[in-house]
């Protein structure tokens, strides 16, 4: 098993070199700098103070020559400066990461524990109103847009009943310490969690509801019921056991998205977390901090595939590590 | 005395009594304010974008401020005079000024600033050109020596425009680099206390401010809320009390203002006086006919995108100046909405249908909703308009390699033609790579020689002249089409007293602002 997480690991760096490469070209793409972006914010901007910039952001050098640099900053580990927000990238990325994780690992949490309840339970009853009311609601938070979700859940929570705060991460000023600042932000953290987890977690339960109806079909169901097994046991060891595979093959995917992957949430509910950063740093073209980013996330991604394969053997263990 | 007399005066009296107490300033309190988007730094000598002015007019000063009228007041300067032939500004420095860190501001600090944004800041560069000398006869005096009389001059000391740097912790360093800019140490009325990236900026009363029992408040939060939607709701549920100009989309303020306790002001933008228009690639394509410009400018409605788009906000341009600027006529060539008089000029400018790129401004609903009225104007008198659409990079881009036909922008005026208008109408400014200065490639001799002599013509009345013919020929012209003054509306709590009190609007609004309890 060593052997086998040492080889993923190594393929997993080469990978990353690649998307790295990948990313520093498909950015440029883009049309615009963050020379002109800056001068555009600041209305105005002559030759000279254009040219500073340029220089200031590594701009005025070949492109093959801002490549090498990048590479040679990434292989010792550095991910460069952010001149536009005068501060290195990983400081930068280092101090949103935590509220990202936060947001987005709670999310996670309550999308694959209800998830799979509600869809073991639709499994369960099918064809009865209890499946078709969870189908239906898990039908409809996948189908509604993420923002407008947000934005209505501020609007009554919020606005109308005013139970839980709109926007940020704690209470700004309010200095609480210890307990109190935990509660602070987890009331903060309700609302934009809940908006993530009601998307995947409608994914998570029609996976499970289809999955546990197929293998109920199987032989060995039968033979479970021929022994007399509860069918309470039946559903939890030998059903629910086996239709986990594919979710956690979903959930997988989806943890690799954890981290770059609430872009929209965050910004409505002006989450300080690293999608926001992401974004922002793609609106003013700010390459260094966005390929930081970008590194970051494909980094957590290569990871969470790793883990996901291990667990996939503690799920079921007639899957081995294929060196 | 009747006892009626007596009774209403004892009324007026009490009136005035009563009003009394309730004017007077109050000490104390926290203001909630929105910034947006988030500033890249504070450092308003390095940068420059509007909300880095916002947040650091408060941190930093300039040697004069400006009242609504744009006549200048006293700042880190106290008093000044103008030498009779127009060419020797003498500053005498307010006493007993200190930088947040205790040292004290002297005329070495105002010798440095120069220096340094010479250096750093576009803006100032240009203001600066007719600068001969500047020189400091002992700690409190400063002396501008000019190569020729130059109107604006007296118009560029504002904290934006020229900031004064603390010299003690930039000189011989690499001004780009140097940590303090992360920490920045004015001589403001509120002093840098701690930036959340990506959640709020903290500002603390500087207890040593150099005006006596200023400013009333103890701290700013500077709120970082990135979602349009969210920023009003943050006003709506009490989190925040102070929405500046351009916080909100413009469809939201009827609401707002419309909630108890709110107060709005479309007040302290005339120094700035954005301005905006379409510019009009005067190149290529049929963008470049005269005739065809002139069509455009009566076929679009202008009044209806003012009600409709700005809820009534703003005013329709009449040409290249705003109304709040110096030298603005009004007795200029009118354009009003008049689709059969655009297409007979169409016809005659021999149009036949080709495609017109036009770029929005990529800032918001808005924005979005004016360009989709403008092509509607448009294609009803005929002219074929294909949207393009772009993100804030790829407009800068566009428009500063040229690359439209029409293209929506506004800008600032900074209070004098010389400033903020002649950049974008003389030929010395076609230069591609920047999106300020003369994108739309107009090139006329005469209006060159106007804007050079209007900057330098001594005294004022000569300047009016000048400026006057200037703007009756470029309406004549029509190098882009103007469409409205705009106004961005600041919605606040009512409780919050004062706070728009200059030309600047917010951008130093906090020094001279109170709460009401």
């Amino acid at each position: 098993m060593i052997s086998f997480i040492a080889q993923r690991i190594a393929k997993a760096i080469v990978v990353l070199l690649a998307l790295v490469v990948l990313n520093f070209f498909l950015i440029r793409l883009a049309p615009g700098d963050p020379a002109l972006v800056m001068a555009g914010e600041a209305g105005a901007g002559d030759q000279i103070f254009l040219a500073q910039l340029r220089e200031k952001f590594g701009l005025d050098q070949p492109l093959p020559v801002q490549l090498f640099l990048y590479v040679k900053g990434i292989l010792s580990l550095d991910l460069g400066f952010s001149f536009r927000q005068q501060m290195p990238v990983a400081t930068l990325i280092l101090q949103r990461l935590p509220a990202t994780l936060l947001l987005t690992g709670t999310a996670f949490a309550i999308s694959l524990a209800f998830g799979i309840v509600f869809g073991a339970l639709a499994a369960r009853f099918a064809g009865t109103w209890a499946d078709t009311a969870i189908t239906v609601l898990a039908l409809v938070f996948y189908a509604t847009p993420l923002f407008w979700v947000a934005l209505m859940a501020i609007l009554l929570f919020s606005v109308t009943m005013d139970w839980l705060p709109s926007f940020g991460y704690e209470t700004v000023g309010a200095n609480y310490t210890g307990l109190a600042h935990v509660l602070d932000v987890a009331a903060h953290l309700i609302l934009p969690a809940t908006t993530i987890g009601l998307f995947f977690m409608a994914t998570y339960a029609r996976m499970t509801r289809a999955s546990m109806l197929e293998v109920n079909r199987l032989d060995f169901v039968k033979t479970a019921r021929a022994k007399g097994l509860s069918d309470t046991v039946i559903q939890r060891r030998h059903v629910l056991r086996n239709a986990l595979l594919p979710v956690v093959t979903l959930a997988g995917l989806q943890a690799g998205t954890l981290v770059g992957g609430a872009v929209l949430t965050e910004t409505v509910f002006a989450w300080p977390g690293i999608g926001r950063l992401m974004y922002e740093a793609l609106l003013q073209r700010d390459y260094n901090l966005l390929l930081g980013v970008f590194v970051v996330c494909s980094a957590m991604v290569l990871a969470f595939n790793l883990i996901t394969d291990l667990v996939y053997r503690s799920v079921d263990p007639r899957i081995e590590f294929a060196s | 005395m009747s006892k009626r007399k007596i009774l209403v005066s004892f009324a007026v009296l009490c009136m005035l009594s009563t009003a009394a107490v309730a004017e007077g300033p109050k000490a104390g309190g926290v203001v909630n304010a929105v910034i947006q988007p988030e500033p890249p730094s504070l450092m308003v000598g390095l940068v420059q974008n509007g909300p880095t002015q916002m947040v650091a007019g408060n941190i930093y000063e300039g040697l004069l401020r400006y009242s609504p009228k744009l006549d200048p007041l006293p700042g880190l300067a106290e008093s000044w005079t103008v030498s009779e032939d127009g060419k020797i500004y003498t500053f005498k420095l307010v006493k007993g000024a200190t930088w947040h860190d205790g040292k004290p501001f002297t005329s070495a600090d105002v010798l440095f600033s120069i220096d340094f944004l010479k250096q750093t800041h576009p803006r100032a560069r240009g203001n600066l050109v007719q600068l001969d000398k500047v020189e400091a006869p002992d700690e409190s005096t400063v002396v501008f020596t000019l190569k020729q009389p130059f109107g604006p001059f007296i118009g560029i000391f504002e904290v934006g425009s020229l900031p004064m740097i603390p010299k003690h912790i930039y000189e011989g360093t690499d001004f780009k680099t140097n940590p303090a800019n992360n920490t920045p140490v004015g001589t403001g009325p509120f002093m840098f206390k701690e930036w959340q990236k990506g959640s709020f900026i903290r500002l603390v009363k500087n207890p040593n401010y150099h005006v006596k029992g200023k400013p009333n408040i103890d701290e700013i939060y500077w709120h970082v809320i990135p979602d349009a939607a969210a920023r009003s709701v943050a006003y709506e549920t009490g989190k925040v009390d102070v929405l500046p100009g351009g916080s909100v989309e413009n469809f939201d303020v009827p609401r707002l203002s419309k909630l108890k306790n709110t107060c709005v002001t479309g007040a302290g933008w005339e120094f700035f006086s954005p301005h905006s228009w379409l510019w009009l690639n005067n190149r290529a394509g049929p963008t470049a006919n005269k005739k065809f410009r002139q069509a455009l400018m009566f076929a679009i409605d202008r009044n209806m995108a003012k009600d409709v788009v700005w809820n009534g906000l703003g005013k329709v341009a009449t040409g290249p100046s705003g109304s709040a600027i110096k030298y603005y006529t009004g007795a200029v060539p009118k354009y009003d909405y008049d689709p059969a008089k655009a297409k007979a000029l169409l016809k005659e400018a021999g149009y036949n249908g080709e495609k017109l790129r036009m770029l929005p401004l990529p800032y918001g609903e808005t924005w979005q909703r004016w360009a989709e009225m403008v092509r509607q104007n448009l294609q009803d008198v005929g002219v074929n308009v294909e949207m393009v659409a772009t993100d804030v990079p790829g407009w800068n881009q566009k428009v500063s390699e040229w690359d439209y036909d029409i293209a929506f922008t506004y800008l600032y005026q900074y209070g004098d033609p010389a400033l903020g208008v002649g950049r974008n109408y003389i030929s010395s400014q076609i230069a591609k790579g920047s999106p300020f200065n003369n994108v739309e490639g107009y090139s006329n001799p005469e209006i060159d020689k106007l804007f050079a002599d209007g900057a330098v013509a001594f005294p004022d009345a000569a300047r009016e002249e000048i400026y006057a013919k200037a703007q009756k020929i470029l309406v004549e012209d029509v190098p882009v089409a103007w469409m409205l003054e705009l106004q961005f509306p600041t919605i606040t709590r009512c409780s919050v007293k004062n706070l728009v009190t200059t030309g600047i609007g917010v951008n130093d609004g906090f020094r001279d602002a109170w709460i009401e309890k």
